[in-house]
């Protein structure tokens, strides 16, 4: 009976097409923003200003671009290590179409300047609300098809897009808890903050780090448990240190909040502490490197001719860069020169760019021949190109911004012998702008390998079918 | 016992579980069971895409 049952792939397919649309609609966007800063004539109508355009470029590709390829992967990954099929085929369905939807209203009503001012949870209450049900009917889906599967164990991946599930879901319930402004009417929202001063402040990047440490950390792990040891074709390195550094990363993240607020009206002990725990997350950080890495260890010459195993493991590398440079920064003498600067714009792109980023598009060269019946994308050699231009795109992003960051850290801080500032503030505006250059270059070279991506992703699909008879397999043991 | 005791004890709690985490993965017994959940992310292309990883984990 069980062999009936086939895949759930439409869903899949769905969210990994709109992966790609959407990544290059957040990162054009992060283009024409970093062109705004090097030529203001840009900023060309408010709606269109840097001010809203920034957080349309972050809710971009953080929950659109980024949002998408989870839920793809998640539920591919879900039903083939469970063996079985979706659970609530319908919900699933529904989760597609409100999230779109949600992505619409957030393009509509940021540019109009619709926002609730909270970095990461910009979008106004009625979105929130919507969020909260799409959030409600994934945890069911996901959990459902956990709780039917086939197979004694829960493979590690899922425990990652698990913890992900839940930990959003925290995040966004205690960070959007909000009062709204009903005279204002739902089309035209407005509402305050439950919470006022400090406390406003540690919630919001209470939330806005875990969003980073299980948004971006977390769920981009699962993805990495499945497709490395997939594309490699061998077991993952080590499976006890992934349980440790799963089990690390959780105890660890939800207390590295405060080193956002270093010198702020924050209690300098919680500033401390948040500063102590992420020293400790580089630990956690780069056990889940190595052991994603090491799981090539005995297939290293596979890297020579795979763009996609490259994309995958060199996501790898910035996410150990990244996670070697955060805790750094985190100190805070170090944070006093980087704090506000671009250092942390660079720092944030080398893990969104290299990582997130990366992984997501190696995973995605995977999946799409499957979910369209083909052994491998149209075209290989556009996969490698495309390997390059992100990875060019990356260094020249994240080495300008280091340059730029630095400067500006140590132009603020210049005094003179009478203790006067050296620099006014517009001389550092005015040094950055070779940099901010550099990092439009970078930004087009990555947003170009994404639109390279998505002709060979339509070629793909131009040339292949909608899979939708791959049979349930039964699990390995039961042979 | 005022609120901060209660974080103290959460805090110990929380270390002593993740101890206890590191001791349970890393105990002897489990390698047997781990080395089968590593294998769900391969065997699931079919039986014969199993054996094949079966006999390149051989060369480990």
């Amino acid at each position: 009976m069980q062999s009936q049952a086939t895949y759930n792939y439409k869903v899949v397919r769905q969210f990994a097409v709109m992966t790609v649309i959407w990544g290059i609609v957040g990162m054009l966007v992060g283009v024409i923003i970093a062109a705004q800063l090097v030529w203001p004539e840009l900023n060309v109508h408010e709606f269109l200003s840097y001010g809203r355009l920034r957080p349309l470029h972050t809710n971009a590709v953080i929950f659109a671009f980024g949002g998408c390829a989870l839920f793809a992967t998640s539920f591919y990954v879900v039903q083939r290590t469970c063996h079985t099929t979706l659970f609530a085929p319908g919900l699933a369905s529904f989760i597609f179409w409100a999230w779109q939807l949600i992505i619409v209203l957030a393009a509509l009503s940021l540019p109009l300047g619709f926002t609730s001012g909270k970095e990461y949870a910009e979008l106004e209450w009625p979105i929130d609300l919507l969020i909260t049900v799409v959030w409600v009917a994934y945890a069911i889906v996901f959990f459902g098809t956990i709780g039917t599967r086939k197979t004694p164990h829960i493979y590690v991946a899922n425990w990652f897009y698990g913890a992900f599930i839940i930990a959003v879901a925290l995040l966004h319930i205690f960070n959007s808890a909000e009062i709204p402004v009903f005279e204002a009417g739902i089309l035209t929202p407005k509402s305050y903050s439950a919470y006022a001063g400090v406390q406003d402040a540690m919630i919001q990047w209470w939330y806005g780090h875990n969003a980073v440490g299980f948004f971006l950390t977390a769920a981009f792990l699962g993805m990495m448990y499945y497709f490395v040891p997939k594309q490699a074709g061998r077991p993952v390195y080590s499976y006890r240190l992934s349980v440790v550094h799963f089990w690390a990363l959780i105890f660890t993240y939800m207390w590295a909040g405060p080193h956002h607020l270093h010198y702020t009206a924050l209690p300098d002990w919680t500033q401390s502490v948040g500063m102590l725990f992420s020293l400790i997350l580089l630990a956690p950080s780069w056990g889940g490197m190595i052991n994603g890495i090491m799981t090539l260890s005995g297939a290293w010459h596979k890297l020579r001719d795979d763009p996609i195993l490259k994309f995958l493991i060199t996501s790898l590398s910035f996410y150990g860069m990244s996670t070697f440079e955060g805790p750094m920064m985190s100190i805070k003498t170090v944070n006093a020169l980087s704090h506000y600067t671009d250092w942390t714009v660079g720092h944030v792109h080398s893990g969104a760019l290299g990582w997130v980023g990366m992984v997501s598009i190696g995973s995605m060269y995977y999946l799409i021949p499957k979910l369209f019946g083909k052994t491998e994308m149209h075209s290989t050699k556009l996969v490698n190109v495309h390997f390059w231009l992100a990875t060019l795109g990356t260094v020249l992003y994240i080495a300008a911004l280091w340059i730029s960051g630095v400067m500006q850290g140590l132009m603020w801080r210049a005094t003179n012998a009478d203790g006067t500032l050296t620099y006014a503030f517009v001389e550092s505006v005015k040094a950055s702008y070779p940099f901010w250059t550099i990092r439009v270059v970078g930004g087009l070279l990555f947003l170009s390998g994404m639109i390279l991506m998505a002709y060979n992703m339509f070629k793909t699909i131009a040339s292949g079918r909608a899979v939708d008879d791959a049979k349930v397999l039964e699990p390995a043991h039961a042979h | 016992m005022d609120i901060n005791d209660l974080r103290t004890i959460f805090t110990v709690l929380a270390f002593v579980g993740f101890v206890g985490i590191v001791w349970w993965a890393y105990s002897g017994k489990r390698k047997a069971s781990f080395d089968e959940a590593a294998k769900l992310a391969l065997s699931e292309d079919g039986p014969e895409a199993s054996l094949k990883n079966d006999a390149g984990r051989q060369h480990n």
